[in-house]
């Protein structure tokens, strides 16, 4: 396990490179194997995202959420977490993100209140309570807005191994904000097992929620 | 006779000449401009759109009146970094269409003077340049689209950069 958590890049990069053509192979593979209800041992499950089952990072939060309750991993034990790391302010990768969140939710039909969406700011200078209120419902009412003080954040982030970084723009205030875009998938044991990319498309980010799901 | 021919004369020529005057200008066409929408408190959002050209050009800058700064913008996902910058100009070759759309490029709205509900619309005026130096600009008028909106057809490709990632660390 100590292995597989140390070259977690490479086998990013594996993922990367062996691309849809594995991604489908494996699928096809696994498909197969249901279909011919021929396996007699349970087939290691196929993520679409990258499998991090093991891995000793991102093991929690304590942060405040938009209504000012204090929240931790432990409050949403017995749901598939999904953790975002983002800012409002960004046009393009957190609402692109978050979108496919809410679609996965409306796919998931009942099963939806079995995931719980988090989205946790990394601009908590601009991002006031009220405006992540204002935004992270309004992609579904029952994702949830976390922030703390910049110090807090910068914790969070280090032990996610999640990476943001302000740029400056024409105004102090117009900053923009580098940052990592995985979505952190949790099982509903609160164990952390997959790591979806920006690329992930909604049927693929679906699917490995479900699975999370069955366990 | 006299109304027909003065119809012709003062409503009809002048029209076909600021067609023609129209058409000699009008390098550049904009399609499908879009704004996403903003809730209270948010002071940015991205416009997006297709831009395409009769001749070589660059978009180099953009004004409106619901932004105080509005900038050209390149977002790029680096080894799973999503990176924002602002752009002096994004390229028009001729004869290509361009799109900006998340994932790609954007026009970026800061220090919105209020927020953007779903519906309205939001005069942008962009300025091009042509290979001559000379300036062109065009007024258009972007929806307001939900916050939510682009995860659909206008989200991004699927692993389409995969080739460009450099895991040096």
């Amino acid at each position: 396990m100590d292995d597989r958590r140390r070259y977690l890049p490479s086998a990013h990069r594996r993922t990367l490179l062996s691309g849809a053509g594995g991604t489908l192979a494996l699928a096809a593979l696994g498909t197969g194997c249901v279909l011919l209800a021929g396996c007699d041992s349970r087939p290691s499950p196929v993520f679409h995202s990258i499998d991090v089952t093991g891995a000793t990072f991102g093991q929690g939060f304590d942060l405040t959420d938009f209504n000012g309750d204090r929240r931790t991993l432990a409050d949403y034990k017995g749901k598939v977490v999904a953790l975002f790391f983002g800012f409002t302010q960004c046009p393009d990768a957190c609402p692109t993100a978050l979108a496919k969140l809410a679609e996965v939710s409306k796919g998931l039909g009942a099963d939806a209140a079995r995931l719980q969406v988090v989205f946790i700011t990394v601009d908590p200078e601009r991002d006031t309570a009220e405006l992540l209120r204002n935004y992270v419902p309004a992609f579904h009412p029952a994702f949830t807005g976390l922030r703390g003080s910049p110090e807090q954040i910068a914790a969070v982030a280090k032990a996610y191994k999640a990476y943001y970084s302000k740029v400056a723009g024409k105004t102090p205030e117009s900053y923009t904000i580098d940052h990592s875009t995985f979505t952190y998938l949790y099982d509903p044991e609160g164990r952390l097992r997959l790591m979806a990319r920006h690329e992930i498309t909604v049927a693929q980010l679906a699917a490995d929620v479900r699975q999370l799901m069955r366990g | 006779m006299t109304s027909s021919r003065s119809f012709v004369s003062r409503i009809v020529v002048p029209l076909l000449l600021s067609l023609c005057a129209t058409t000699a200008m009008a390098q550049v066409t904009i399609s499908n401009p879009w704004v996403r929408g903003t809730v209270g408190g948010m002071k940015a959002t991205g416009a997006f759109m297709q831009i395409a050209s009769r001749a070589d050009t660059r978009l180099v800058g953009a004004a409106s009146p619901a932004a105080k700064v509005v900038e050209v913008h390149e977002m790029a996902m680096v080894d799973n970094v999503m990176r924002m910058r602002a752009i002096a100009a994004i390229p028009v070759p001729a004869g290509r269409t361009v799109e900006l759309k998340p994932g790609g490029y954007h026009v970026m709205l800061i220090d919105l003077v209020r927020p953007l509900e779903p519906g309205a619309s939001v005069p942008i005026t962009l300025t091009f340049e042509g290979k001559d130096g000379k300036r062109e600009t065009v007024q258009v008028k972007a929806e307001v689209r939900p916050l939510t909106a682009g995860a659909g057809a206008g989200g991004p490709a699927p692993a389409a950069h995969g080739a460009a990632h450099q895991h040096g660390r």
